[in-house]
């Protein structure tokens, strides 16, 4: 197994750089899930690691070899393609057989390869038929034991999931982790689906627009994210955005807007002081239904106005109303308010994030 | 309902056999006198069932007239002309599917444009230059103008066939360790077989029947079928039995490959126009 | 609707970052494997068609040679006012016009009624289609011989049986005869691309004008006929192409005559060219021919380079 570096890596076409001298280290055995909207640079950023896309700038480590110049196949690597890309005109088995064959693998080492990978990924029944035969989990199974039959140092996957309906996406999911622990190839993944990031993800890393957003692993990220565009790309429903000023009051630090109004709570290391300009980020989830006991007080109850209900079974996501300020909320099914009730809600202030508007950068 | 649909069907049933034996008619008429005798052929009326039927006149055209002289004169013309045009056409075909460059679409265009020129419009200086270069009536002669005549459709249609080759397929094969000969023999060539095929066909087709070079630039040696045919037109060739033999001899087989790629046809005839 | 166009600006991308990624040994090997095309095509249409206009401003004949002399447009001059160039031009006209409208009217007949769904659908459809893969100067023959001929031809006997005056028909109808068998040829051409087009009509629509409440033939003018348009508009530009130029047909049947009847300007610059040996005149007749066929090829080609995203 290896490690993977990309050091100042770089890409242009002609005059314009979309990917600009990001740096990364995979280490042994990681599951690294690259993640950002699409055109943010993740896909050729596989792709250059892969050798399908010349590097421009930068450095890349496979183990302690420098590849920039490396032919893909010497890099050591296998990929799954988003289309799976599996030969129309072979057999299951000859798909699988087919890298091996051109390395000149003698016939019984081959076959021998290809019935320990089919074995693990359960691919027996299917070994003669062709691709056009297969269902869609049949075929990313296939394009798996591609890459897995070649042993190789370094699993590529591209949107591997994206083509497949929506369960056969979680059992593929977990299919994947499976395969991970029991192989324990080092694995660069990448996707658009958070879900995926989240659940796969030993360590994610968020692009946009040729930048790494952020790297952590997927607890750092979803708690802890460094700016706004992390913030409301991960966790489902978004993260709430709310308008504020800093002033300062009586006992420290408050957070006014229009309508709602707050001290700051403490917290050791931020950066908030009076009178900026800041976003406050609260997740939907963190937002609860007061209750008279609660043992809340009053000035952090706030009185909103539910103007949409969407019950999705165990949850509800309500469209509130906080004077000037629409906010989304998520609480318990069984709870769920009428619509138009007013009622009133207290925020997990632990759970508070604050940006500041101009840089975007998280202070709290 | 039912009763109603099945009658509709009856009556499409029947107009459609009835338009399509209209069109077909004369094909089969001209098969149907060509086992006639000549003195049937004439008969007034024509007689349609009560006739001697014969093969006679299969074998006078084969014994009298050198008929196989011209089949393969055809033959070697419209296979050659193909095969050659496959062989200069594929590398074109490859380098503008997967290689295409700022001018490429204009490059197709212009390729296609050449189809498009009227061959009167360069029948004399063609002529004069087969005179001097005495190619003139030779198979060789022949076959470059038929394979020029055919080029662009054949690029065409392999640009069509090779473009729809997903771009990760030969990705897919490069980190299997492929190269680039790999990559055509073990992954594009299979995948594109079928198209390779009719483009073959059709190209087969087109240069078998093509009859305006093939009637100006030959005499005897070089001459194919549609210039064998063409000279029963002199009033002493009337022989209609054995016109008929030898035509039936002349389009079955290419007959038969157009109704194996008229899928193809369409693509290959409008380039891609009506899908 | 979306997905497609989604597919298109991909399908561009793709194209521009291929173009872009190219190396240098990977442009050459490309401008290899183009090259022998280009270049052949390049040489087969300039070079005859640069001599072809030369040699129109020639006072050339191949029955004197070494006296060429340069004539200016007197070609052109005698070209155009020779009255074979004007009845030419006509026939040509009446011959590519009668026909696309023929072919395309009966082709679509034939295409709605094939598209139909009713018993042997599949083998009607390769009998139809038959006539366009018979060689021209067999069909030409057959026509000329056994279906047209005054006496023993099989139309003179369907004339006869329903106790009519069989027609001569090359000598009575020259011009019509050639439309006739050429029509033949064509229809099964219209029918097959009509068919094909037809068939790529979407479903949904069909179902949402029906759920709208067209009937079958308002559904047919405002929903079929639409969609065909294209079709035809395409049918109509290669079809004009192919018949500027007919030549085998007339060659072995009516050899442009009686007179000049059926002469069009494909004939009329052979016969000049290869029968008279004016190859000045015969020249400034291709350059003609070149003109009328650029004049379609232009409308064509545009049409097509918009299909080719």
């Amino acid at each position: 197994m290896a490690t993977v570096t990309l050091k100042k890596i770089s890409k242009s076409y002609g005059d314009l750089e979309i990917v600009h001298g990001i740096d990364l280290d995979v280490k042994d055995d990681e599951f690294v899930v690259l993640l950002g909207p699409s055109g943010c640079g993740k896909s050729t950023t596989l792709r250059m690691v892969a050798g399908l896309e010349d590097i421009t700038g930068g450095e890349l480590k496979i183990g302690d070899r420098v590849v920039n110049d490396v032919a893909p196949k010497d890099r050591q690597i296998a990929m799954v393609f988003q289309n799976y890309a599996l030969y129309p005109h072979m057999t299951v088995a000859q798909n699988m057989a087919f890298g091996l064959k051109l390395q000149r693998m003698p016939k019984t080492e081959i076959q021998q390869k290809v019935d320990e990978v089919s074995k693990i990924l359960q691919l027996g029944p299917l070994l003669d038929r062709r691709p056009a035969d297969l269902s869609g989990g049949q075929r990313q199974r296939v394009a798996m034991g591609r890459a897995m039959v070649r042993t190789p140092e370094v699993f590529l996957f591209d949107e591997p999931l994206s083509n497949l309906d929506a369960k056969l996406r979680t059992h593929m999911r977990l299919e994947i982790q499976r395969l991970h622990r029991q192989l324990k190839t080092t694995t660069l993944y990448v996707t658009h689906d958070q879900i995926e990031a989240m659940t796969l993800a030993d360590r994610i890393v968020i692009m946009r627009d040729g930048y790494i957003e952020q790297i952590g692993s997927p607890k750092e990220v979803f708690d802890h994210p460094n700016n706004i565009f992390v913030a409301t790309f991960i966790g489902s429903p978004a993260m709430n955005l709310i308008p504020m000023k800093t002033k300062n009051g009586m006992d420290g630090l408050t957070l006014e807007s229009d309508s709602i109004q707050f001290p700051l709570p403490e917290k050791e290391g931020h950066q908030v002081q009076a009178n900026m300009d800041v976003l406050v980020g609260i997740r939907p989830t963190d937002m609860n239904l007061a209750h008279k006991d609660d043992g809340i007080a009053p000035q952090w109850k706030f009185d909103a106005k539910v103007e949409v209900t969407e019950l999705l079974g165990a949850e509800a996501l309500l469209d509130l109303r906080i004077g000037g300020q629409e906010i989304m909320g998520q609480v318990e099914g069984k709870d769920m308010p009428e619509l138009d009730a007013n009622i009133q809600i207290t925020f997990n202030t632990e759970a508070l994030h604050i940006f500041d508007k101009a840089s975007e950068k998280a202070i709290y | 309902m039912t009763n109603n649909k099945n009658y509709q069907k009856t009556l499409f049933t029947f107009t459609g056999w009835f338009v399509s034996l209209l069109l077909f008619f004369p094909i089969f008429w001209m098969i149907h006198t060509s086992f006639k005798t000549e003195l049937d052929a004439f008969s007034m009326p024509p007689s349609f069932f009560f006739f001697d039927a014969t093969l006679e006149n299969y074998g006078i055209v084969q014994e009298r007239s050198n008929y196989f002289h011209f089949s393969m004169n055809s033959v070697i013309l419209s296979f050659g002309s193909t095969f050659l045009g496959l062989l200069i056409a594929i590398p074109a075909a490859l380098a503008m599917a997967f290689r295409p460059s700022k001018r490429t679409r204009g490059t197709l265009l212009w390729i296609l444009s050449t189809k498009m020129m009227p061959p009167v419009g360069v029948l004399v200086p063609l002529y004069l230059i087969f005179r001097d270069f005495k190619l003139l009536d030779t198979r060789i002669g022949l076959t470059l103008v038929l394979m020029m005549i055919n080029l662009p459709i054949i690029v065409w249609m392999l640009y069509t066939y090779f473009k729809e080759v997903p771009h990760p397929l030969l990705e897919a094969a490069r980190l299997d360790g492929a190269n680039l000969w790999q990559e055509i023999r073990h992954v594009l060539v299979p995948i594109t077989f079928g198209g390779i095929a009719s483009t073959f066909l059709l190209s087969v087709i087109f240069a078998w029947n093509e009859a305006f070079w093939t009637l100006n630039l030959t005499a005897s040696d070089a001459a194919p079928l549609t210039a064998f045919i063409a000279s029963y037109s002199s009033p002493e060739g009337l022989f209609w039995a054995k016109l008929s033999a030898a035509s039936t001899m002349a389009v079955a087989p290419i007959l038969m490959f157009g109704w194996f790629s008229q899928r193809q046809l369409v693509q290959g005839m409008t380039f891609g126009a009506v899908k | 609707m979306g997905s497609p166009r989604h597919h298109a600006e991909a399908g561009e991308f793709n194209q521009w970052r291929f173009f872009m990624e190219l190396r240098r040994s990977d442009i050459i090997l490309s401008r290899l494997a183009a090259g022998p095309s280009i270049l052949l095509l390049f040489v087969w249409m300039a070079v005859p068609l640069a001599m072809t206009i030369y040699f129109s401003f020639l006072n050339y004949n191949l029955l004197e040679p070494g006296m060429e002399q340069w004539t200016g447009f007197l070609n052109y001059e005698f070209f155009f006012s020779d009255p074979a160039f004007g009845q030419a031009l006509f026939n040509t006209l009446a011959m590519v016009g009668m026909i696309i409208v023929f072919s395309v009217v009966l082709g679509l007949l034939t295409a709605v009624l094939l598209n139909q769904d009713f018993w042997g659908r599949g083998l009607t459809r390769v009998l139809a289609i038959s006539p366009f893969f018979i060689m021209p100067t067999v069909s030409a023959l057959l026509w000329k011989n056994m279906l047209m001929h005054p006496v023993s031809g099989f139309f003179a006997w369907l004339f006869s049986a329903v106790n009519l005056e069989p027609i001569d028909w090359l000598s009575d109808f020259p011009l019509g005869s050639i439309i006739m068998m050429i029509t033949w040829q064509w229809i099964p051409f219209a029918a097959l691309i009509l068919l094909t087009s037809l068939q790529s009509l979407d479903e949904s629509q069909v179902e949402a004008a029906k759920i709208d409440g067209a009937g079958p033939i308002r559904m047919f003018l405002y929903i079929t006929v639409p969609h065909l348009m294209r079709s035809v508009v395409v049918v109509v530009l290669i079809e004009s192409i192919f018949l500027l130029t007919i030549f085998a047909e007339i060659f072995v049947t009516t050899g442009g005559g009686p007179g000049l009847e059926t002469t069009n300007i494909a004939f009329l610059v052979y016969s000049q060219a290869l029968l008279q040996f004016d190859v000045g005149g015969a020249a400034a007749g291709g350059v003609v021919a070149v003109i009328l066929a650029n004049i379609v090829a232009i409308f064509l080609m545009r049409m097509i380079g918009k299909n080719l995203d």
